[in-house]
């Protein structure tokens, strides 16, 4: 294709697909997209609520059975297929493409929400140099219910807007509306170079901070006593799987976008393990924060650990707070903790609005900026409207529980079976991967994906459908659950067939020849069989 | 903290942590190969 513009409508795409400029700032951004919220106020308490030290045993064999066996499914997919999910779908297979279209769809419905965490966490910052919630005679739990997001009784949706969550938010949004526009390699290459260097140094000096205040021996002891009796109970199996899917950005189509951006002799496999790793040792960091925090909490309470420890927007905005009203310093950790969210939040939302810019972009085969604008201006309007409110709170907290289920935990179960049962592209995908990976997959790796994926997040998903159907969610109305919830769900599902039926034009990128060049030079590499270590 | 949690942190760090060590040392023993038809960007970074 040539690298001339239209003259007539938007402009065409230029002629060559973006691949990041070198692997360790593939690396650095996958670190950055895995490396989110739930590694920091999810990870901690579900490790603690399930064996504590003997939660590494189920967590080390999800990681290896499930979590990098799939991670590479999906590199295997966007880098053989070289598009953002929907186009790597279609060509894997026609009738493929509307998972691609699901899984943009679940991005999006992530990205209007995630936008309004980093909002808040970014106001922490200032509140925790103020210490805003001393005021308030409810502590920070009333502080941030009541006086920062002013949260109304009835739970429904409104549009009383909340100013100091809608300046932030929209600053939020500016922030990764400029980094999306810049691209792969001057946007979110340099994004995460930035920020991540920067979360890393500034998350040490926490857990640093933290391991040396009154009580968090007592809160390490906690985090890491391990409760071997847990081990026989299958709940504690499936968190662990549960935790490394969602943990590892898995079956989001992120993966499969970001891969699609490198280089056609990377080492995929390579790449995926230090990925892999470096989130979970982000993980075992915060954990080790967060406890030491809370044990110094319990301490100052005069209560145990147990009584104090919490995960999600409990810990983070009402927890923590409380913790840096009391601890020496406190200021200097809530700046820590809370800046720490704020980047590691915006390395993750930049990937997220990647799936759905790409996709985009693929399909009109637009340039990267108008691509780029159309997409994300209505996603951040959308945003603004439903968020910054009197009851944003509400729809957060619903949609994030049913989008994660029946959203992405749905996606990944019916990709899974599709890619492996259906189509039969398992075998093609692990040549494509053993081409040029220092680590090969052979038929371990087709089993476990093929075998155990399927198993494991069938199992979850029914567990899942289970408890959302024996009660109310939160315990809000029917109604409430029944649209932003299940409806939203299944709104996702009917909004991807239909965005799969839009015909492919002319303009789009599915018949680019660049891409013709790469399927013949990708055949002519690979070996017929995997070579030296089989995973 | 009891001798049971510390044996735990060890092993939790040694395993994790050591994990990221050594894929890091593997990645770094096979060198970044580079697509002999696609001529390079001027790197931004």
């Amino acid at each position: 294709m040539s690298s001339q513009s239209s003259t007539q409508g938007a402009p065409l795409a230029s002629d060559k697909r973006e691949t990041f400029s070198s692997r360790k700032l593939f690396i650095l951004s996958a670190i950055g997209s895995a490396v989110g919220l739930g590694n920091i106020w999810r990870f901690p308490y579900v490790a603690y609520e399930n064996g504590g030290g003997a939660f590494l045993i189920p967590y080390l064999v999800a990681i290896l059975c499930a979590g990098i066996p799939l991670l590479f499914l999906d590199y295997a997919v966007g880098h053989r297929y070289r598009g953002s999910a929907p186009l790597s779908y279609r060509r894997a297979n026609r009738k493929a493409e509307v998972l691609g279209w699901w899984q943009v769809l679940i991005c999006f419905i992530i990205a209007i929400y995630y936008a309004a965490i980093i909002a808040w966490a970014a106001m922490y910052c200032w509140f925790s140099i103020t210490k805003a919630w001393d005021k308030n005679p409810d502590g920070a739990g009333g502080f941030f219910m009541n006086d920062f997001l002013k949260v109304q009784e009835e739970v429904t949706v409104g549009f009383d807007f909340v100013g100091p969550v809608l300046i932030p938010m929209f600053a939020v949004w500016l922030i990764a509306i400029v980094i999306m526009v810049a691209g792969v390699n001057k946007g979110i290459s340099r994004a995460n170079a930035i920020f991540m260097p920067l979360l890393i140094i500034m998350f040490l000096v926490l857990v640093v901070q933290s391991v040396f205040l009154p009580g968090a021996i007592d809160g390490l002891n906690t985090f890491f006593t391990p409760n071997f009796e847990a081990l026989k109970n299958p709940s504690v199996w499936a968190a662990a799987f549960g935790h490394i899917f969602f943990s590892l950005s898995v079956a989001f189509g992120i993966m499969v976008t970001y891969s699609s951006y490198m280089k056609r002799k990377s080492d995929l496999t390579g790449s995926g393990y230090v990925v892999a790793f470096a989130n979970s040792s982000f993980e075992l960091l915060a954990g080790i924060g967060v406890f030491a925090a809370l044990g110094f909490m319990a301490y100052n309470a005069n209560s145990s650990v147990d009584e104090v420890a919490v995960s999600g927007i409990g810990l983070a905005f009402i927890a923590f707070p409380t913790i840096v009203s009391q601890a020496p310093l406190g200021s200097v950790i809530g700046v820590l903790f809370f800046g720490s969210l704020v980047f590691a939040g915006l390395t993750s939302l930049i990937s997220i609005l990647e799936v759905i810019v790409a996709a985009f972009q693929d399909k009109l085969g637009w340039r990267r900026a108008p691509a780029t604008l159309i997409v994300t201006i209505p996603v951040a309007l959308i945003s603004l409207a439903l968020f910054p409110t009197t009851t944003g709170l509400y729809l957060l907290d619903t949609m994030d529980a049913f989008v994660n289920q029946f959203g992405i935990l749905a996606c990944a179960l019916v990709i899974v079976i599709v890619l492996g049962a259906g189509l039969g592209m398992l075998p093609k995908l692990a040549k494509h991967l053993n081409r040029h990976s220092s680590i090969k997959v052979g038929t371990g790796w087709k089993v476990l994906v093929g075998g155990v994926g399927p198993a494991a997040l069938g199992y979850m998903l029914i567990n899942e459908v289970q408890t959302k159907m024996a009660e109310q969610y939160s315990g809000y109305p029917a109604w409430f659950n029944g649209v932003f919830g299940w409806g939203m769900a299944g709104a996702l599902i009917v909004g991807a067939i239909i965005l799969s039926m839009v015909p492919w034009s002319k303009k789009s990128k599915l018949d680019d020849p660049e891409f013709h060049q790469h399927k013949k030079n990708v055949e002519a590499e690979e070996i017929p069989e995997p070579a030296g270590k089989e995973y | 903290m009891s001798a049971l949690a510390i044996v735990f942190m060890i092993i939790s760090m040694l395993t994790i942590w050591g994990g990221l060590a050594l894929a890091l040392i593997h990645l770094s023993r096979h060198p970044e190969k580079t697509d002999d038809d696609v001529i390079e960007p001027a790197h931004s970074l």
